[in-house]
């Protein structure tokens, strides 16, 4: 009823091609914005902007990015963290060595040197898939994170390789409050989205889904098996980058090597899985399940130890935290490998036919 | 020389340890095609149920017994509520699917048996050998002899039982082509609940050894991420090829660690320790330039 595309006609093949071509959805993605531009600013508070959107957002961005990866070009990566920390520690050299280069410049630059870095470590994707390239991709991981320690020049001879990031100037004007960081990377993040959801319907979307589905055959029917791969690599790398740039500039505002570990990595992969492998929205959905799930069961665990008298230490109460992850991974792969996003979709059939499903 | 040897000695030894954790999965993906990322977890799980039953005042050999009941237990559950209802799913989906096992058996693991660090006693001494440290001036610990020689035990052991008994060929049958092998009545449930409990005496014995050496603690279940460089070298069908594979990455990662930090010193000046912790993962990605399937894989061939 309230959700039915009878009656939109389309006249034009523009109208046709559109990125939303239901008008309840175009709507709705309006009314999301609205929402999140105009009055989340003003009635969040300071720890639900830095503790929960911010990274949020920028976990969200860099699940987008294996998302491209892994769920539209098919290629397993256990490296997505390593390729964040690329991306901090490039937008800090790049503000520290350039004199009066643009922050957002830099945040770009950043992206293209994780790009690049990407390309390199997905370099062995064109001759083996599947697990040996997982493997390939923890070497990334490893050697990344060892790199970033080991040489000083990356972190300006800090000790251990922490970093502080420099102030967020642009055009003369300072993001330094959580909300003023909160609607910057927000802006970023819908940008990046949007292209995002855009690439993935073009040509080359296609050309990375039939890599997916089968590279041989892939390649049989006219797709260039090597610039296909290398894209997705940087395409996602970029994403990522871009993603631990943020990280360190709006988030944390100093991070170490060590910080961008591979439960980071396995972290963002959980994000994909669950929300939806191969789905935008299924990035953003995935992201805020992961990052809120820990926050729920901190609150309810101790309240359910209360209610059944049983004293849960702390440790036990992260040991309950893994647990449920693993359990829960388990039980979306079983019950609906398609993750939320496949749900939410589900949901908008049911709508679509509601309330006569007949 | 002398140290070179005694590095390189050391390096295979230690290369042994990785063999035992990778035979597990090489085990597991023989007979079912799953890449059995949990492997580690269940190495941790092992290790810690034969400490906690030894704690609670039972022998050893009793521990092992219970232990060995234990994982076998949870491999057949693994097997039944989470495997079975993935079947046809492509395989990456059942890859996944153990990375959430091994987050389950973390969180599972300390839960039911502590998470503190402990020793784990089997009455061998990690100490040099002194014949060897008197005559040639080596030192050759004899716990990691110990190690080699429950190792070569173990493959010899697994290598008859695939060859010469009924459930062996049945393993093997299965692991060749699972249609043809439903096809002549082997009951391929089964064969995979056995496969997961040999799987799970695998990485009873390697939680064992490796818990003895450094102690049980969280830290065994990285035992796995140091397997996955191994399988590459060796290939991942390949019972020799995880001895061989293990061999080759304990050696040079023992030798890169020792010989490759001056040199890198003194070409950028600095601190290169560590090596050791990416060394096997570049190792492997420059073996995968030249062969890709590892030493003794099988060839993989594609069909459209």
């Amino acid at each position: 009823m309230l959700y039915r595309e009878a009656g939109q006609f389309k006249t034009s093949y523009a109208a046709d091609q559109q990125l939303f071509p239901i008008r309840q959805d175009r709507m709705g993605i309006l009314i999301l914005l609205a929402v999140v531009f105009l009055v989340i600013p003003g009635v969040a508070s300071e720890y639900w902007f830095s503790a929960i959107l911010i990274p949020f957002l920028i976990f969200s961005l860099a699940a987008l990015g294996l998302n491209i990866l892994t769920g539209y070009a098919g290629q397993l990566s256990l490296g997505s963290a390593a390729f964040m920390a690329v991306g901090a520690y490039a937008a800090y050299n790049f503000q520290l060595r350039i004199d009066g280069i643009p922050i957002l410049v830099s945040f770009v630059c950043a992206g293209l040197t994780a790009a690049g870095v990407g390309i390199l470590f997905g370099l062995p994707s064109l001759w083996i898939k599947g697990f040996y390239l997982a493997v390939a991709t923890l070497a990334a991981q490893f050697f990344i994170v060892w790199c970033l320690t080991k040489f000083p020049w990356f972190s300006n001879h800090s000790s251990s390789g922490v970093i502080s990031a420099q102030q967020l100037i642009i055009f003369g004007y300072e993001f330094a409050s959580p909300q003023e960081k909160y609607l910057l990377v927000l802006s970023i993040v819908v940008v990046m989205a949007l292209a995002a959801k855009n690439m993935v319907r073009s040509s080359t979307g296609r050309a990375w889904m039939a890599v997916r589905d089968m590279d041989v055959a892939a390649s049989v029917i006219g797709i260039r098996l090597m610039p296909t791969k290398l894209l997705a690599f940087a395409v996602s790398s970029f994403y990522c980058g871009v993603a631990g740039a943020l990280y360190a500039f709006c988030y944390l505002g100093s991070v170490e090597p060590d910080g961008f570990s591979l439960d980071m990595s396995f972290r963002i992969l959980f994000m994909i899985i669950i929300g939806g492998v191969g789905s935008i929205l299924g990035s953003f959905l995935g992201a805020a399940f992961i990052l809120l799930l820990p926050i729920f069961l901190d609150i309810a665990l101790p309240w359910a130890a209360g209610l059944l008298g049983l004293p849960f230490s702390n440790a036990t109460v992260s040991h309950i935290q893994v647990l449920i992850f693993g359990a829960l991974i388990m039980f979306f792969l079983i019950v609906e490998p398609h993750g939320l996003a496949r749900l939410w979709q589900i949901t908008k059939e049911k709508l679509r036919l509601w309330p006569f499903p007949h | 020389m002398q140290f070179f040897l005694e590095v390189l000695i050391n390096g295979l030894l230690s290369g042994v340890m990785y063999a035992l954790v990778a035979l597990g999965f090489v085990l597991v993906y023989k007979a079912s095609g799953v890449f059995n990322f949990a492997q580690g977890a269940m190495v941790y799980l092992a290790a810690l149920s034969v400490v906690s039953c030894m704690e609670k005042g039972a022998p050893l050999w009793l521990a092992i017994i219970l232990a060995f009941i234990i994982m076998t237990l949870f491999g057949i559950a693994t097997e039944k509520f989470v495997l079975r209802k993935l079947v046809n799913q492509p395989p990456i989906t059942l890859f996944m699917a153990t990375i959430g096992l091994a987050f389950f058996i973390e969180g599972l693991a300390p839960i039911m048996f502590g998470s503190e660090p402990r020793a784990l006693d089997l009455g061998i001494v990690d100490e040099p050998i002194a014949a060897i440290l008197d005559s040639w001036d080596m030192v050759i610990s004899k716990f990691d002899l110990v190690a080699a020689g429950v190792a070569a035990l173990l493959v010899t052991t697994l290598a008859l039982f695939f060859q010469y008994t009924r459930i062996g060929r049945a393993l093997r049958a299965v692991a060749d082509d699972h249609q043809a092998a439903l096809s002549i009545g082997i009951p391929l449930q089964h064969i995979w609940a056995i496969v997961w409990g040999i799987a799970g005496f695998v990485a009873l014995v390697a939680g064992m050894m490796w818990g003895a050496r450094n102690g049980v603690q969280f830290a065994l279940t990285f035992t796995a991420l140091k397997a996955l460089p191994v399988l590459i070298i060796g290939g991942f069908t390949s019972v020799p090829g995880a001895i061989v594979g293990g061999l080759i990455i304990g050696a040079s990662e023992k030798l890169a660690e020792i010989y490759l930090p001056p040199v890198m010193q003194s070409m950028f000046g600095g601190n290169f320790g560590g090596i050791e912790g990416w060394f096997p993962y570049v190792l492997a990605l420059f073996f995968l330039l030249v062969r890709p399937e590892g030493l003794f894989g099988e060839k993989h061939i594609d069909r459209v």
